[in-house]
């Protein structure tokens, strides 16, 4: 932010049109899920370049990422900002919440006395918002026309010089390879604490023998079962983002459990005479299983899947994952008994 | 989005479309192309990419399309199993 532009509605503060390295800097730390919920620009409305009465109003949401990526795309516009209250949440997320939403639209284009500063009554909306604002409604509450821009901040400069008309491409939603990648570091920082208490259960477990509970037993299996876990918290969360569109079926969880069964079989591979019959069947049981859970938790983050479906693969697999787990840790366990 | 499809025959989107006016919102709005005007009415043509976020209901304004739009997040589901509630993202503090 670089000073502000007066204007018949008040001062309004002006955005800088290129990244800092403190801005690349937020932006790799929100990418591990450190501190992402206060990631926030004040909500209100912001100038763009050199904005007059006959510049478009641009309506997006107060996380700082979403933010900097609009101005960065936008270093030759000359456009207004008007930065909803989503409480630090990107521009899907909250219009899922509806805190990106109709009445906030309204009480922000109120607030800021937009009428008094645009000679038009056109809002551009980024298209991902349209879950949470009824266009029909915002005309409605303020007299502004919403018009859905594109998917993409990166399309906006094409979009706005085409007279505000989206290409078909400009509409639709990708999910390549980087967009998968992006998300797969916040998705294994999400599950530390998950991972914690079940390193220490395996620790207990490991433990177990015919002496009842020995420390010695339970540094010798436990870090081996917990190897074997985060191999399959791997497979789910890293290699099946990564092969998405290659790994068979249509369920994440089956794409999880043939990406965990993969890496299994190379343990058994490697390490079967010394793991054994018993520890290598577990390990090729509780692997996929593993790998199928954490699979399935990706669907949240992807861009083709909807709730009822989630809802129907985890219906049909849940039970074969439980199943699966506790038939390998009865075995492990079964396996310090035996000679 | 070629090579990632979900499963099929499972959507809660419904169109009626004797309800529907023509006006394109619902076809504008749609990330996946599910929607698409033809002659003048609105028709569902790519039902198994629908998504179900909500958006071409939300903005049809003359409610001609209905959804079960929510959170496709697998705990979300299972907190929402759990609690009784619908899911929702605020479960882990974070979306």
């Amino acid at each position: 932010m670089y000073g502000t532009l007066p204007t018949p509605a008040g001062a309004v503060p002006r955005l800088a049109a290129g990244l800092t390295m403190v801005d690349r800097l937020g932006h790799w730390q929100m990418r591990w899920g450190f501190g992402r919920m206060r990631y926030r620009v004040r909500p209100g409305l912001y100038a763009v370049g050199e904005p007059q009465a006959a510049s478009p109003v641009l309506v997006t949401a107060n996380y700082k990422m979403t933010v900097d990526l609009l101005r960065r795309e936008l270093a030759a516009t000359n456009a207004w900002l008007l930065v909803l209250d989503t409480r630090g949440v990107n521009v899907w997320c909250a219009a899922g919440k509806g805190t990106f939403g109709t009445a906030e639209i309204i009480r922000q284009v109120t607030a800021c006395r937009l009428a008094e500063l645009v000679g038009h009554r056109t809002l551009v909306l980024p298209q991902l918002g349209a879950p949470g604002v009824a266009a029909h409604e915002v005309l409605k509450g303020c007299g502004f026309r919403v018009i859905y821009g594109p998917v993409r901040a990166a399309d906006l400069p094409a979009f706005l010089a085409a007279g505000m008309q989206a290409t078909p491409a400009m509409r639709r939603v990708t999910f390549t390879l980087g967009e998968r990648l992006v998300l797969t570091p916040v998705e294994l920082t999400a599950m530390w604490k998950s991972l914690g208490w079940g390193s220490l259960l395996l620790l207990l477990i490991g433990g177990i023998g015919p002496r009842f509970f020995t420390v010695e037993a339970a540094l010798q299996r436990g870090p081996a079962a917990i190897a074997a876990g985060l191999a399959g918290v791997l497979a789910g969360a890293v290699v099946v983002p990564v092969l998405l569109p290659w790994l068979p079926g249509r369920m994440f969880a089956v794409k999880g459990a043939v990406a965990g069964l993969a890496v299994a079989l190379a343990g058994t591979t490697l390490y079967g005479a010394r793991l054994g019959g018993i520890d290598s069947a577990a390990l090729l049981l509780a692997l996929p299983a593993v790998a199928a859970w954490c699979a399935m938790n990706f669907t949240g983050a992807t861009t083709f899947t909807s709730p009822s479906g989630v809802e129907r693969e985890m219906r049909r697999t849940l039970p074969v994952q439980a199943a699966a787990l506790l038939a390998a840790g009865t075995l492990w366990i079964a396996g310090a008994f035996l000679p | 989005m070629s090579g990632l499809r979900y499963l099929d025959n499972v959507v809660t989107l419904q169109l009626d479309a004797a309800k529907c006016t023509g006006c394109g919102m619902c076809a504008t709005v749609c990330p996946h192309a599910v929607l698409a005007l033809e002659d003048r009415r609105a028709r569902i043509v790519r039902r198994d990419a629908c998504i179900e976020c909500g958006a071409c209901a939300r903005n049809c304004p003359v409610a001609a399309l209905s959804v079960k739009a929510g959170v496709g997040c697998a705990s979300a589901i299972i907190h929402g199993w759990l609690t009784g509630s619908e899911p929702s993202c605020d479960c882990q503090g974070s979306c």
